[in-house]
C-alpha cells in the first residue's frame, strides 16, 4: 500500500487502536490535520493550549493504561508541549507525542517556526525521533509505541518534518517488533527473589514501601495479596495512591514531607524495606543518610537505572513488578508467618493513634481538608481525582479516601501547576461512566483556564473544585515557616469572579462559603452533567501538615505549626 | 567515596543523534568527560564510543545504567583488561636545541610524524599514563602546539 506520510500517521493510529488524539494544529502539521479531518476512527479534541493537550493525553494515559497521544506544530506549538512532555517523563508516562517540523530541506535554515525539536525533548523523553523520510514512519510509529508502554513508560516524541508528511512511500506497518537495542526485563531473577524472601523471613520489622511503579505495571492485585499473606504493614507514595486500597488494615498512609507520622516512624525503625516500584524521591526520603537507616533493602523495578540511584540495596530484583510480586505469593504464602510481625503491627497502629492524620475543623470557615473527605465520603469510588500542585495537591493526598490503582491522578515528579483542569478533561475521555473531579488551587487553575472552552466543546463534563486560600498557599506556608512570613509575591486577593469566568464559557458556576452549600453545590454538580467550577472560600492559612522540612529526616516531624 | 577513573567501551546503533544522546546525558547529569572518541564499526550498523570518565562508585554505575537505558545503546563493556591506547602530535619549532630528544622518542616509542622548514611534529601512542608523562617530558623543547587524540579501548 502506498500512502503519504500524514496518511502513515492517521493509519499507524488506527493500527495501534488510538481512540481519542488530543493537540493544536499548525503549519508545519497542516497535512496531517487535513487527513485527521478525512477520517473517523479517532476522535480529535482542539485543546486551547499545546500544554493541554500533552497534560490531557498523559492523564488518558495515566487513567486508563493506554497510549496517550497528541499533535503539535512546529516552533513554539513545540515549545509549548515542552512542560507537558518532562510532566509525563518525570512520572512515566507512556505517550506518543507527534510534532510537526519545518521541511527537511529548510531544517538548519532557521526557518520560520523552526526549532531544534529534537534537541530540546532529548532530557525530557524516553526516545524521540527525527523522521528524515516517509518510508521510515511505520517503523518509527510502531518503536514509538512500542517504547512508550514497555519497560519502564515514558513519553516517545516523533519530529515530522513538512515535506515528509507529504512524501509518497510504501506502508507497511510491522506486526511485530524486534530492537537489537531494547529489550527490557521482565521475568524477575529467581535465585534473587528467594533471597529476597529469606530476608522477609528473617525479618522482625518489614515495611512496603510502594511507589508509582506499581501503578505503571497493574501490580496493585498482587501486592494486596502479598501484603494480606505477609502481614507487613505498607506505605504509600504519592504516585502510588489507590494501590493498597484507603480502608486496608496494613495501610499506614503516605509517607514523606506530607507523610503520615506512622508511615515515617514506620520507615525509620524498619529492619527491612521491601521497595516495590519506588524511586526514593527526596521529597519523599529527606535527609537521605537518615532515611531506612536500619533497614536492609529489597528494590523491585524494571528500570536497573533506578535501583542503587540513591541508596545501596541489598537485593535487587530487576523486573516488573507484577511478575514479581506474582512469583514471590506462593513463596511468602509457605514461608512466612504473619502473626511474627503483629507487635511491630500493633506499634505502628499505636503510633497512628498518637499522631494521627489530622485538622482542627472550624463552625467560622471551611477548612480544606474537610471538603476533600466531603468529597470522599460522597463519592468516594465513583470519581477519578486529579489535582493541580500546591496545599490543595497535597490535603487531596493526605485526606481523600483512594480505592483504586489510577484513582488519582497527579504531577508528582515535576510538580506542575496547571496539570489539573486539562488532566481532568483526559481522564474523563477515557472513563466517561465515572466522575471527573479536579482539586485545585486559586493559583493553578489559571495556568491552563483556557481549557473550559474545550470541556464545554467537546461536552466533557469536569468537576472543578477550587480551594480558594487568595494565596499560592505552599508558598505562603513555606513562607511563615522559613521566611519569617516575608510573603513575597504570593498574596493572590486579585482576583477574577470564578463563577462568572466559567459561566462566561458556557459552564457552571457555584460559590461557597458554608459546608451546606458545597453539599449542594456538588450535588447539582454532578447532576447538572456540566463543565462545572465551585468555588469554595476556605481557611487562608490553613498549613499542610505533618511536615518534614527539605532536608529533615522522616522521624522528625514537624507535627504542628504554633506561632 | 573516592573518585576512580573508568573506560568504557559503548556499542551504540549508528544512527543520528546518538552522539548528542550520549553527550546530553553526561552534561545533564552533571558527569565527567575526560575523553570521548567515536568511530563506526567496520561492517555493522553500530559505532562504538570509548568514553573515559571518573567519579565515585555510585556515580560510575549509574553511569554505566544509564547508558544502557539509552534506546540505541546495545552494549556497555567495562572491563579491567582493556588495551587501551591514545594518540598525541606535538609539534616544536626548529630553534630548539634537541638534544636528548631522539632517546626520549626512543624510550617512548615515538616517532617523527611530520616535518617542514622550522618544524617538527612528533607522535607518540601509548596509554593516557605514559602519553601524559611524555607531554611533560617533551615540555622543554617549547612545544607550540599539543593534540591529544583521546582513549581508544579494546577488550582482550
Ligand atoms: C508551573 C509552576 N510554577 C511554580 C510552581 C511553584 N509552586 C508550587 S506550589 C505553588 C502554589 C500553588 O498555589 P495554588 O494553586 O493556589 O494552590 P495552594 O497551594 O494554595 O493549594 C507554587 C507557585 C509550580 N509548582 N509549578
Amino acid at each position: 500500500m502506498e500512502l503519504s506520510g500524514s496518511q502513515m500517521v492517521v493509519e499507524a493510529l488506527k493500527r495501534e487502536s488510538v481512540k481519542v488524539v488530543f493537540g493544536y494544529p499548525g503549519g508545519a502539521i497542516m497535512n496531517v490535520y487535513d487527513e485527521v479531518y478525512k477520517q473517523d476512527f479517532f476522535e480529535h479534541i482542539l485543546t486551547r493550549h499545546e500544554q493541554a493537550a500533552i497534560h490531557a493525553a498523559d492523564a488518558y494515559a495515566r487513567s486508563s493504561g493506554n497510549v496517550g497521544v497528541a499533535f503539535v506544530t512546529s516552533g513554539p506549538g513545540f515549545t509549548n508541549a515542552v512542560t507537558g512532555l518532562a510532566t509525563a517523563y518525570m512520572d512515566s508516562v507512556p505517550m506518543v507525542v507527534i510534532s510537526g517540523q519545518v521541511p527537511i530541506t529548510m531544517i538548519g535554515t532557521d526557518a520560520f517556526q523552526e526549532i531544534d525539536a529534537v534537541g530540546i525533548s532529548r532530557p525530557c523523553v524516553k526516545h524521540n525521533y527525527l523522521v528524515k523520510k516517509a518510508e521510515d514512519l511505520p517503523r518509527i510509529l510502531k518503536e514509538a509505541f512500542y517504547i512508550a508502554r514497555s519497560g519502564r513508560p515514558g513519553p516517545v516524541h516523533v519530529d515530522i518534518p513538512k515535506d515528509v508528511t507529504a512524501q509518497i512511500a510504501k506502508f507497511e506497518y510491522p506486526e511485530t517488533i524486534k530492537m537489537k537495542t531494547y529489550k527490557p526485563t521482565y521475568k524477575g531473577n529467581v535465585r534473587q527473589i528467594k533471597k529476597a524472601i529469606d530476608a522477609i523471613v528473617n525479618a522482625k520489622r518489614p515495611v512496603l514501601y510502594i511507589g508509582g511503579g506499581a501503578i505503571n505495571s497493574n501490580a496493585s492485585e498482587y501486592i494486596r495479596e502479598f501484603a494480606k499473606i505477609t502481614g507487613i504493614p505498607a506505605v504509600e507514595t504519592l504516585m502510588a495512591r489507590g494501590v493498597m486500597g484507603h480502608d486496608n488494615p496494613l495501610l499506614l498512609g503516605m509517607l514523606g514531607m506530607h507523610g503520615c507520622y506512622s508511615a515515617n516512624m514506620a520507615m525509620s525503625e524498619a529492619d527491612l524495606m521491601i521497595a516495590f516500584g519506588p524511586r526514593f524521591d527526596d521529597r519523599v526520603t529527606g535527609k537521605l543518610s537518615e532515611f531506612a537507616k536500619h533497614a536492609k533493602i529489597i528494590h523491585i523495578d524494571i528500570d536497573p537505572s533506578s535501583i542503587g540511584k540513591l541508596v545501596n540495596v541489598d537485593f535487587p530484583i530487576v523486573g516488573d513488578l507484577k511478575n514479581v510480586v506474582e512469583a514471590m505469593n506462593p513463596l511468602a504464602k509457605e514461608r512466612v508467618d504473619p502473626s511474627k510481625y503483629k507487635s511491630w503491627r500493633d506499634l505502628l497502629n499505636r503510633y497512628n493513634e498518637i499522631h494521627p492524620l489530622k485538622y482542627e475543623d472550624s463552625s467560622e470557615n471551611i477548612k480544606p481538608q474537610w471538603v476533600i473527605e466531603r468529597v470522599g465520603e460522597l463519592v468516594g469510588k465513583d470519581a477519578f481525582i486529579s489535582t493541580d500542585v500546591g496545599q490543595h495537591q497535597m490535603w487531596t493526598a493526605q485526606f481523600f479516601p483512594f480505592t483504586f490503582p489510577r484513582q488519582f491522578i497527579t504531577s508528582g515528579g515535576l510538580g506542575t501547576m496547571g496539570f489539573g483542569l486539562p488532566a481532568a478533561l483526559g481522564v474523563k475521555r477515557a472513563n466517561p461512566d465515572k466522575i471527573s473531579i479536579n482539586f485545585t488551587g486559586d493559583g493553578s487553575i489559571l495556568m491552563n483556564i483556557q481549557e473550559l472552552m474545550t470541556a464545554v466543546e467537546y461536552n466533557i463534563p469536569v468537576i472543578n473544585i477550587i480551594l480558594n486560600n487568595k494565596f499560592l498557599g505552599m508558598v505562603r506556608q513555606w513562607q511563615t515557616f522559613f521566611y519569617e512570613k516575608r510573603y513575597s509575591s504570593t498574596d493572590i486577593e486579585v482576583q477574577p469572579d470564578f463563577v462568572k469566568l466559567v459561566e462566561s464559557f458556557g459552564g457552571v458556576g457555584f460559590r461557597v462559603k458554608t459546608k451546606e452549600e458545597f453539599d449542594k453545590a456538588l450535588k447539582d454538580a454532578i447532576e447538572c452533567n456540566k463543565v462545572v467550577m465551585i468555588d469554595v472560600h476556605v481557611d487562608r492559612m490553613e498549613n499542610v501538615l505533618p511536615m518534614v522540612p527539605a532536608g529533615g529526616t522522616l522521624y522528625n516531624m514537624m507535627l504542628e505549626y504554633k506561632e | 567515596m573516592d573518585n576512580q577513573r573508568r573506560v568504557l567501551s559503548v556499542i551504540v546503533m549508528n544512527e543520528d543523534g546518538v552522539l548528542s544522546r550520549i553527550s546530553g546525558l553526561f552534561a545533564g547529569r552533571g558527569y565527567n568527560i575526560d575523553s570521548l572518541t567515536v568511530a563506526p564499526i567496520p561492517n555493522t550498523e553500530f559505532s562504538r564510543l570509548t568514553i573515559v570518565t571518573s567519579g565515585n562508585q555510585r556515580v560510575l554505575e549509574q553511569i554505566i545504567k544509564q547508558l544502557h537505558k539509552l534506546i540505541p545503546t546495545y552494549k556497555v563493556i567495562e572491563s579491567d583488561t582493556f588495551v587501551e591506547k591514545e594518540l598525541a602530535l606535538v609539534k616544536i619549532p626548529l630553534n630548539e636545541d634537541f638534544s636528548g630528544l631522539d632517546m626520549m622518542l626512543k624510550a617512548y616509542n615515538g616517532t617523527v610524524a611530520a616535518s617542514g622548514e622550522n618544524y617538527i611534529v612528533i607522535m607518540i601512542a601509548d596509554d593516557s599514563k605514559k602519553v601524559g608523562n611524555f607531554l611533560k617530558a617533551v615540555k622543554k623543547y617549547n612545544p607550540t602546539e599539543i593534540v591529544r587524540g583521546g582513549s581508544v579501548a579494546l577488550d582482550v
